[in-house]
């Protein structure tokens, strides 16, 4: 069974009179422990597909199921439920929560679904990634490389078994950027995780075993 | 950019601003202030146009001398030789009796002329209709007043006694010149002819009498007479001119102005608060505006002057609605205040709605401009990267306007650089306070935070984040929280503990007016009716005229209390011992009397007012001649016992010869107050103070005052929940931010609803805590200082503080943040990344 499965997908906005289609009966299957990168170009509806494919947004019509279940079936908690169990996200701007530090920020998914020994599994995790001596920090006392590196962290301490990464590298330079998307591959193959990139970077996603090429909304047939 | 197409565009950005919601807080904020200020000055400006427009209605005349003793008939004649009009009045309390009921009445008896200048005006039944009239009470009727016919349960045609007359009620008198205002008169009036008063028989040795005398006529004859009065009067004697009318009313509305107008100000400086909070949420969303404006080619000076005006239209049309719902709110004051005025209030006039639309337009720019100042610095550059965030902001000295602004009001209302500073700093050294104490509350919450749950943990991290900002909410919650705190528990316990001062069997009547003929008979009436006989005190009327030989003057004095002690007559009584309540603190009482006559005792409190100290020699004046004695003995006095004391006794011989009346105070029992109209029946001139009922006019004067600031400090309330509806608005979007990431890591619903729960609540609880100390400081000030009681500390308050404040802040806060919860997490991410 595929992890996860987009069946027919469309995304359209009103706007004004007019409706404006974003995303055009996408339909597509991700195996287990597979790293797909989604492609395209600004204004393709990849981050649209990104937010659908995660819960975070509902499409006009078509279905998203991951391990088996329909996502809109579910209501908006019980997405986040799902999210929380199944589920890592690394953004483009890092979305780390300024108030609290970095350790606080990657207990934060584990203590929200009430999971056991949160501060130990959260100090291990940031260490895995290399950021033991800034445990305390807050994400402003931070470069872009290691706030991305706490975000990595808060995504992977929860094992999840999807990762959707929305241009993990866009804020940052070339060389931190190699590092980070080393790290997540590294992390991907330790843990078997499913990994979904989002980007508009083709040495990336050459990186990844598929690619699905988005052209204005639909899926291009070079996939 | 031509004038008109600035101010043309200036306009519609504040239309499509005010379509979009982006300016309804600060809108909000000025409506508040502006209307909290015009309703205290709108009411005023009432009083005082009604004082200027009525002065000599409200004299009676163009001029009056008022005196605690019968004129000499030179003042009437040095009147007359110079053309003016003559009349006079006089006044006093005493007990009017219909159909087995007694009264206290202020009593007022005219002569012909009455009244010089203004008019007195009747009705011949309640609510009849009104005529003016320029005749007097004819000899034998009296016209009385609404609550004379209520509580006696009379109406015109019946009669009434006073004394040993029966007068019948003429008319019911609806508006008269001089009438007092205080709740000390409010007794039910009676108007009678001056040619009854000798039949009456209640003009005695010891009655309070206070003669009047009204001068009309040209201004130069008028002005003349008044330097030739000045020489004439003397101790007890006044002049009161139209430029000086009712110095009592002039005195009681600067105090109200002041006390409101202080008042109103603390919702002003929260309103301001709010403007910034507001003004800065304003900047935020113009940035791309104004760096696409700059991009296409906008001066600095082009945006700054296009938001200027954008801001003053918006500070007029707000001021506007505020001074039109000052207007309206006014009219509340107006009826619990205007009780106490007895003057019919004209409608104001349009400056306080000056003041308040530059009120409102200042206040505005002065907390709204720096924010302006820094949208025009804007980079350009922000059009291509949106991350470059806020250009540098003005810092406290930008604010230097706003301060100014507050500053000239606190003074305006002040009217006193002294107080105003006094002012401005308490508040200033509270805030100070307040803040450390809140920041040093929170640096211990974080330092707990760590043992709480993720929701709690994650309230006290967003408290902490913008500490300062929190802190600035939580001091302006705990300030509206703290006045009605302050209003609603500190007033009842110190009403308790006023009233908790009273035993039960504490006199409650006073009986004044004795005459010494009469002093048997009523032991005997007591004994009739077995009532314990009350102990009867002498009473001399005297007047200190010297200390140590030296002639004394009011002028001599700076405390009002002093200068009014040596205006007028106090009474002096004579015992052979102490009173059992009292006690000796310095000196020795008089063992032998005999030994020694020129011997006084003094109240202890009197003496510090007036200076006084043990072996000092007193001259008293009584009735025209002196006598002179030394201070051997101070006494400590309970006055709240209510059992009646004097301030001065001397030993019995000394006072011999001299006019003397007789009071004693006794407790009636509320089944036995027939007995009192049984005894003002039987001694007609006695006049009966009720003590309860004193207390019941204390009561509702508080209960009016009270009512008055409660309802000045609802809009500080107001006030306070609007800055902290403006500063969750503020961080909204950041609210919402982290909220959607949170969702994104998977929290329900629930998980952030109790996080901000959990923020709000701790705010709450913090503004309570602090409010609960400041009222607490507020009623032991109140308590020691103004009304000389122990205070009780409640300890509720900190609780009912702590409480109230979390669930209402709570309640408030989700309110203003619910929509935080209802976005989809990825729009969220979309719309403010």
């Amino acid at each position: 069974m595929p992890i996860v499965r987009a069946v027919g997908l469309s995304k359209q906005v009103e706007t004004g009179d007019a409706r404006l289609t974003i995303l055009d009966e996408v339909t597509f299957d991700i195996a287990e422990g597979e790293a797909v990168a989604i492609l395209g170009a600004s204004g393709s509806g990849k981050s649209t597909l990104l937010g659908l494919l995660a819960g975070l947004d509902t499409p006009t019509t078509g279905v998203v199921s991951i391990a088996g279940t329909n996502l809109f079936e579910l209501d908006e908690d019980g997405r986040a439920v799902l999210r929380s169990q199944l589920v890592g996200f690394v953004f483009q701007s890092f979305q780390l929560l300024p108030a609290l530090t970095a350790l606080e920020n990657v207990m934060l998914p584990l203590e929200l679904a009430g999971a056991a020994g949160a501060q130990i599994r959260a100090q291990a995790m940031l260490e895995r990634v290399g950021l033991d001596a800034r445990v305390r920090h807050y994400p402003k006392q931070l470069s872009g490389g290691e706030q991305q590196r706490v975000a990595i962290a808060r995504a992977f301490v929860r094992e999840p078994r999807v990762l959707f990464a929305d241009e993990p590298t866009g804020n940052l330079d070339s060389a931190t950027g190699a590092q980070i998307i080393d790290l997540m591959f590294e992390l991907n193959r330790e843990r078997n995780t499913t990994l979904i990139l989002v980007t508009h970077d083709e040495a990336m996603s050459r990186r990844c075993a598929r690619a699905l090429k988005l052209v204005a909304g639909r899926l291009s047939n070079g996939e | 950019m031509t004038f008109f197409q600035r101010n043309s565009l200036a306009l519609r950005l504040l239309w499509r601003d005010w379509r979009a919601g982006e300016i309804t807080l600060l809108a909000a904020a000025i409506v508040i202030a502006v209307s909290s200020l015009t309703t205290v000055s709108f009411f005023t400006d009432r009083v005082q146009r009604a004082l200027i427009l009525q002065s000599n209605q409200l004299l009676g005349g163009d001029l009056s001398i008022i005196s605690d003793r019968p004129f000499t008939s030179e003042f009437a004649e040095a009147a007359r030789t110079r053309g003016l009009a003559v009349t006079s009045a006089l006044r006093f309390p005493s007990m009017a009796t219909a159909g087995g009921e007694s009264l206290l009445t202020d009593i007022k008896v005219v002569s012909a002329g009455y009244p010089l200048r203004g008019e007195v005006k009747l009705a011949d039944a309640l609510f009849g209709a009104e005529r003016t009239t320029r005749d007097i009470p004819a000899p034998g009727t009296a016209w009385v007043d609404e609550r004379l016919l209520s509580r006696l349960s009379v109406k015109p045609g019946d009669s009434v006694t006073v004394g040993r007359l029966r007068l019948r009620i003429a008319a019911l008198v609806t508006q008269e010149p001089d009438s007092v205002i205080g709740f000390i008169n409010s007794a039910p009036k009676l108007m009678m002819n001056d040619s009854d008063v000798a039949a009456s028989g209640l003009i005695q040795a010891g009655s309070r009498v206070r003669y009047r005398l009204y001068i009309a006529g040209e201004t130069a004859g008028v002005d003349e007479f008044r330097t030739w009065a000045q020489t004439r009067i003397g101790a007890g004697q006044t002049i009161e001119g139209i430029r000086d009318a009712r110095p009592e009313i002039r005195s009681a509305l600067e105090r109200a102005e002041r006390f409101l107008g202080l008042a109103a100000l603390v919702s002003v400086i929260l309103s301001a608060v709010a403007i910034a909070l507001a003004a800065r949420r304003f900047l935020r969303r113009h940035l791309d505006g104004c760096a696409i404006m700059r991009c296409l080619g906008a001066r600095q000076s082009t945006v700054v002057s296009l938001y200027l005006v954008h801001f003053i239209a918006l500070g007029l049309v707000a001021a506007i609605a505020g001074c039109i719902i000052g207007y309206a709110a006014q009219f509340a004051l107006a009826s619990w205040l205007a009780s106490f005025l007895a003057v019919a209030l004209p409608l104001p006039s349009l400056a306080p709605a000056i003041y308040g639309l530059a009120a409102g337009v200042l206040l505005l720019l002065g907390f709204g401009l720096p924010p302006l100042v820094t949208l025009s610095q804007v980079s350009t550059l922000r059009v291509l990267r949106r991350d470059l965030g806020l250009p540098r902001a003005a810092g406290l000295a930008g604010y230097a306007l706003g301060f100014a602004v507050i500053c000239g009001l606190v003074l305006s209302k002040t009217q006193d650089l002294r107080l105003g500073a006094f002012v401005l700093g308490g508040f200033v050294a509270a805030a100070a306070v307040s803040v450390v104490l809140i920041l040093g509350l929170l640096r211990l919450l974080t330092q707990v935070r760590a043992g709480g749950g993720v929701s709690f943990r994650y309230g006290v991290a967003n408290l902490r984040r913008h500490a300062m900002a929190n802190t600035i909410q939580v001091v302006a919650l705990a300030l509206g929280m703290m006045a009605l705190l302050t209003l609603t528990l500190i007033r009842g316990d110190l009403l308790y503990s006023w009233q908790a001062t009273l035993k039960p069997d504490a006199p409650n009547r006073f009986v004044v007016g004795i005459q010494a003929e009469q002093v048997q008979p009523l032991d005997a009436f007591f004994a009739a009716r077995s009532i314990a006989k009350p102990v009867i005190f002498p009473m001399v009327r005297g007047r200190l005229i010297a200390i140590n030989g030296r002639t004394l003057s009011s002028t001599d004095y700076t405390e009002d209390r002093a200068r009014r002690l040596i205006d007028r007559e106090f009474n002096l009584s004579w015992a052979e011992r102490p009173q059992p309540d009292n006690r000796i603190v310095a000196g020795r009482w008089w063992d032998d009397p005999a030994a020694r006559i020129d011997q006084l005792s003094v109240e202890e409190g009197i003496a510090a007012t007036l200076g006084l100290k043990l072996e000092d020699r007193l001259t008293y004046d009584v009735a025209g001649s002196t006598f002179e004695a030394t201070i051997t003995s101070l006494r400590k006095v309970e006055w709240d016992s209510f059992r009646a004391n004097f301030f001065v006794v001397a030993p019995p011989r000394l006072l011999e010869g001299l006019p003397v009346s007789y009071m004693t105070s006794l407790f009636v029992p509320s089944t036995q107050t027939a007995t009192l109209n049984e005894l003002v029946r039987e001694f007609p001139n006695v006049v009966v103070i009720d003590v309860a009922q004193i207390m019941a006019q204390v009561q509702k004067m508080m209960d009016q005052v009270t009512n008055a600031v409660q309802f000045v400090f609802l809009f500080t309330l107001a006030a306070g929940l609007l800055v902290l509806y403006t500063a969750i608005a503020s961080t909204r979007d950041e609210r919402e931010y982290e909220a959607a990431i949170m969702r994104t890591l998977g929290a329900s619903r629930r998980q952030i609803a109790a996080t901000q729960l959990a923020e709000f609540s701790l705010m709450g609880a913090l503004a309570g805590l602090l409010a609960a100390a400041g009222a607490s400081a507020l009623g032991y000030a109140l308590a020691l200082k103004v009304l000389h009681v122990p205070y009780e500390a409640n300890h509720w308050i900190w609780l009912i503080g702590v409480v109230a404040g979390s669930i209402g802040i709570a309640i408030a806060g989700m309110l203003g943040a619910r929509r935080v919860l209802a976005a989809p997490p990825l729009q969220s991410l979309r719309r403010i990344a």
